[in-house]
């Protein structure tokens, strides 16, 4: 097998034994996204001599004899809203084109030294904002499975780049679904860990009090290997939790349900769901009672409030947290050109350097703050908040873990759903909840589609620092699919 | 309208609005040091210029130093609050929103007593509040030194992010005639309790403590308060009073006139005393504050504020209280030492030995009018407490009189050295040989003879006059009290 099929902890395995080096590992990636990138469009940055210098370090302490941990030598894609000091950083905007950050995201930093090898930085929806990476201001990502399809968003770059074997490993944020919409529509493995598990310091923001950087990956394992690299409290990140990072690779590594108690969440199903998801998600839920799991149904009420609630807090957020971009100390300046006054230079500046969601969310957060408003908009979506998390609280004196399927669909056709934000917004339907209570869940491949035949995610929720939890069902379910396919779901993909 | 006139007709009512940069080492969200005067954009870093990813933690000191402020203003601690974002765009102000608090401060419902006129009054604290600085935005060009008008404007954001502590008092009513007083006792007062809590250099003069006054007019038996100005770049204690007294008339005068208060905020100008218009509040800002979701709420716990409470030093309206007795003047004697920001050199100077009177009148005194003829508070004199002592001991042990300690005093601020080297250099010493001084009287006898006749026939009080020849002649070595005793003598008159 050729090393881009290799998963992660393969890669680290055969780089630490000698038998092949992180050199050689970089270069056969760079071969494949020269490839396959002129069909795919996963990557805003590629600079293949950083990569190979990178690469060569990693090679030369493990020569040295520096102790180096499982993922040494691995390659890693970055969504191009974490921090690099030695690539551009753009958040998929205009606003930002060409900006060199002067310091790492704690995340990209973990990962450095931990010795993962950078590839380039991943496309995304502008300021990760969007279900189907089409909100960039780079042009579209594809999806592997069907290049007329969206590879999901915002972390669309990261997703189609895992599934199209351009890298074994990415990063993501999710602020709503941005990791596991697209994990789930490219077939692949994504995780969105306890808020404050995970860093935020050099995540350009969306919203802050949603994102959260997470782990993409083909295996289940590799996503907890990765997941642990870069976790743990930053002191940097007021908000990152100081406990311990949840033991998710062993967890990976046990991947085991018997006598586990999983919640069906009553909300997430009928109208509006795609019957090829439901189909899938049905046979999931009886192979883990096959597995020994104790499989109940949950009804969460607040669940069907949380769109509305995150279309109200999010967008909040946002319009503060992008008001930096103002043309004054970095990025897009438009029309300085003696005569204009700063504000004319900044409204200038940030009209044509957003596109028009980051415009659409900007106008709504600053109607929903507004003085007069802000009690029946942000203050009510906060009370919906904590019901949500109330929900999941309850549940979780029931349950274990919570499951539904990570989407109401497939991927999308590009184009299908691009004039239509509320059908866009839908995308996220059953992946906000948990990012309006904090928790933790993951998307793991359970199929495809009997109608299209493109891949179908579930999603399996857990309580907050309870990440682990989703790492032992998600592997329990990869173990049992992966027998009954006798490979991998990628492995159905049609080949690039 | 004049003033009397304008408080015949009128009431007013105050309030005012502190901010204070604390001293702590580091900014509020980050690690970049506070120091003044730095070449400019020295002191950032990405959290401060708020480059896309950076995000703020908050100093445990600064919440500290709050607290304490919040603490020595009688104030409630709140057991759990919240940073907030208040929301604007300004060119100084990197990630275009201030983080402050909103409707959860640290510290509320307090009081600041102070004394004005020999009596005491109470001013409400209705807040006290921890934020950080803006940056310092320079226009270039242009008339006014204003944004609006200039070529450009350079910003410099050392100053981005140094901890700032809002004090906000609750309407002061009940002032009357004394408001601009009462205001600069406020304030004064509150640099004080800032001073003895050593949380801010509290220098007017270097911005670190600026003050926005709120003035409302209402006419004499009216219940309803009027509409109010908010009077900003007021940056010396005796701006603060000076600017309500201006605004008192500039309102008085509209309302006097049939006209009415337009709710504005106000620059005062020092060159003129006076207040001109800035921004309206018709034109006011939506700020949509929220809570900063990059900070975790604070939560002081029980314990530590108790044990905070218990550590405050001796706050200095009790201070005053106490050396008042220690010292044994009178509350008026106290209020005009405390008005000069006299208290601490004085107690200094005590301290170092010399009697409180004596300390006393020389700071009040001498000192008190060289600072003002140099324009500089006392502080800024280049004489220390402990050289003051050393002047009234050589006073009070015979080796100087009044007159040459002045000389002596002089020759210090001039920087001619320490009292004992001015007295050398300078050869000024009360003249105790008796011969030379019996000399000197003898002349002084033969050169008055008038006034030496008037002694001798009883106008005792004459011998003022020779007295002074003396101590003319001697160029005010002599000691005065020894030459009175000996003219008397050789005039045979007894004292």
């Amino acid at each position: 097998m050729s090393l881009i099929h290799k998963t992660a902890a393969e890669l680290g395995a055969l780089i630490a034994s000698g038998e092949t080096s992180a050199v050689e590992v970089a270069q056969a990636h760079l071969d494949r996204i020269a490839a396959v990138e002129p069909q795919v469009n996963a990557f805003l940055h590629v600079d293949a001599e950083t990569t190979l210098a990178q690469a060569r370090r990693v090679d030369e302490r493990r020569a040295a004899g520096e102790e180096l941990g499982p993922l040494a030598g691995v390659p890693i894609a970055h969504k191009d809203v974490f921090t690099t000091t030695d690539m551009p950083t753009t958040a998929g905007s205009k606003i930002l084109e060409g900006w060199r950050p002067p310091y790492d995201a704690t995340v990209t930093r973990r990962l450095r030294e931990a010795g993962l090898v950078i590839l380039g930085k991943t496309n995304l929806d502008e300021f990760a904002m969007g279900s189907s990476t089409e909100n960039s201001a780079y042009g579209v990502t594809r999806n592997p499975w069907d290049l007329s399809r969206i590879p999901g968003g915002s972390s669309g770059g990261s997703s189609a780049a895992v599934a199209a074997y351009e890298a074994p490993l990415s990063t993501g944020t999710d602020t709503g679904g941005s990791i596991r919409q697209p994990a789930a529509v490219t077939g692949i493995v994504g995780m969105k860990p306890t808020y404050g598990g995970s860093s935020r310091y050099g995540l350009i923001a969306f919203a802050s009090s949603l994102d959260t950087p997470g782990p993409f990956a083909r295996t289940v394992l590799d996503a907890a290997l990765l997941h642990e690299a870069f976790s743990g409290h930053d002191a940097l990140d007021s908000t990152s939790i100081d406990a311990a990072v949840p033991r998710v690779a062993e967890a990976a590594r046990e991947g085991d349900v018997a006598g586990l108690r999983i919640g069906v969440v009553k909300e997430f199903g009928g109208d509006g769901y795609q019957p090829g998801v439901l189909a899938r998600f049905r046979e999931t839920v009886e192979l883990l009672e096959s597995l020994g799991a104790k499989v109940v149904e949950v009804s969460c009420p607040s669940f069907t409030t949380a769109l509305p609630a995150y279309y109200l807090i999010a967008p909040s957020e946002c319009s503060s947290n992008l008001a930096r971009f103002d043309a004054m100390r970095y990025g897009l300046r438009v029309g300085d050109d003696g005569t204009r006054s700063a504000e004319e230079v900044m409204a200038l500046t940030r009209a044509q350097g957003f596109g028009p969601e980051v415009k659409r969310r900007i106008i709504l957060g600053t109607y929903a703050l507004s003085s007069g408003y802000y009690d029946a908009y942000y203050g009510q979506a906060q009370k919906v908040r904590t019901l949500i998390a109330r929900d999941f609280e309850a549940a979780f004196h029931q349950v274990d873990v919570l499951i539904s399927p990570t989407t109401p669909t497939t991927a999308f056709p590009i184009g299908e759903r691009a004039d239509d934000p509320m059908a866009m917004y839908l995308a996220d339907l059953c992946t906000i909840p948990t990012n309006l209570a904090g928790n933790a869940a993951i998307s793991v491949p359970c199929g495809l589609a009997d109608e299209d035949g493109l891949p179908v995610g579930l999603q399996i929720m857990a309580p907050v620092l309870g990440d682990d939890r989703c790492y032992r069902v998600g592997a329990a379910v990869e173990r049992a699919l992966t027998d009954r396919w006798g490979g991998g779901l990628l492995a159905k993909a049609p080949a690039l | 309208m004049p003033y009397d006139e304008a408080l015949e007709r009128f009431e007013p009512v105050l309030g005012l609005e502190t901010h204070v940069e604390l001293g702590t080492a580091s900014k509020m969200f980050c690690a970049c040091p506070t120091t003044f005067g730095a070449p400019p954009n020295t002191h950032v870093c990405p959290v401060c210029l708020a480059l896309p990813g950076a995000l703020p933690t908050a100093n445990a000191t600064a919440i500290e130093s709050t607290i304490r402020i919040g603490l020595a203003l009688n104030c409630s601690i709140a057991e759990w609050c919240r940073f907030a974002r208040k929301n604007y765009f300004y060119p100084d102000m990197p990630k275009n929103y201030q983080i402050s608090q909103y409707d959860e401060p640290l510290c509320f419902d307090g009081y600041l007593d102070v004394e004005v006129d020999g009596r005491t009054v109470r001013i409400e604290i209705e807040r006290v509040h921890l934020e950080e600085d803006t940056g310092k935005s320079t226009h270039m060009g242009g008339a006014t030194g204003r944004i609006h008008g200039a070529d450009y404007s350079i910003v410099d954001y050392n100053r981005a992010g140094i901890p700032l502590v809002e004090i906000v008092t609750k309407p002061i009513p009940g002032t009357d005639r004394l408001a601009p007083e009462v205001a600069r006792a406020y304030v004064t007062e509150l640099r004080e309790v800032m001073r003895s809590l050593g949380v801010s250099d509290v220098r007017m003069e270097e911005g670190s403590m600026r003050c926005d006054v709120n003035v409302s007019l209402m006419p004499r038996g009216a219940s309803e308060w009027g509409t109010r100005t908010e009077t900003k770049n007021v940056n010396s204690l005796r701006s603060v009073e000076r600017s309500v007294r201006s605004e008192i008339e500039r309102q008085a005068g509209i309302l006097a006139a049939g006209g009415r208060i337009v709710q504005e905020t106000r620059h005062f100008h020092e060159d003129t005393g006076t207040t001109t218009s800035g921004r309206s509040k018709e034109e006011a800002q939506d700020y949509r504050y929220f809570p900063e979701p990059d900070l975790v709420p604070i939560a002081p716990d029980f314990a530590w504020v108790a044990a905070l409470k218990t550590a405050l030093p001796e706050l200095p309206r009790l201070k005053r209280k106490r050396l008042q007795q220690e010292w044994g003047v009178s509350g008026l004697d106290m209020e005009a030492m405390h008005n000069a920001d006299a208290i601490d050199l004085v107690e200094a100077t005590v301290s170092a030995g010399a009697p409180p009177a004596d300390a006393r009148k020389w700071w009040m005194g001498e000192l008190a009018r060289r600072a003002n003829e140099a324009g500089v508070p006392l502080s800024a004199l280049r004489i220390t407490p402990d050289e003051i002592a050393r002047v009234c001991a050589m006073v009070a042990g015979g080796a100087l009189n009044d007159k040459l300690a002045r000389q002596v005093l002089e020759g210090v601020l001039n920087g001619e050295g320490s009292p004992d080297d001015v007295v050398a250099a300078r050869g000024l010493q009360i003249v105790n040989d008796e011969g030379e001084l019996s000399a000197i009287i003898d002349q002084v006898l033969a050169d008055n003879a008038d006034a030496a006749d008037k002694v001798r026939s009883g106008k005792i009080a004459a011998v003022g006059a020779l007295v002074g020849g003396v101590m003319k002649a001697s160029r005010g070595k002599a000691d005065a009290g020894r030459a009175r005793e000996l003219i008397l003598d050789k005039l045979g008159v007894s004292g």
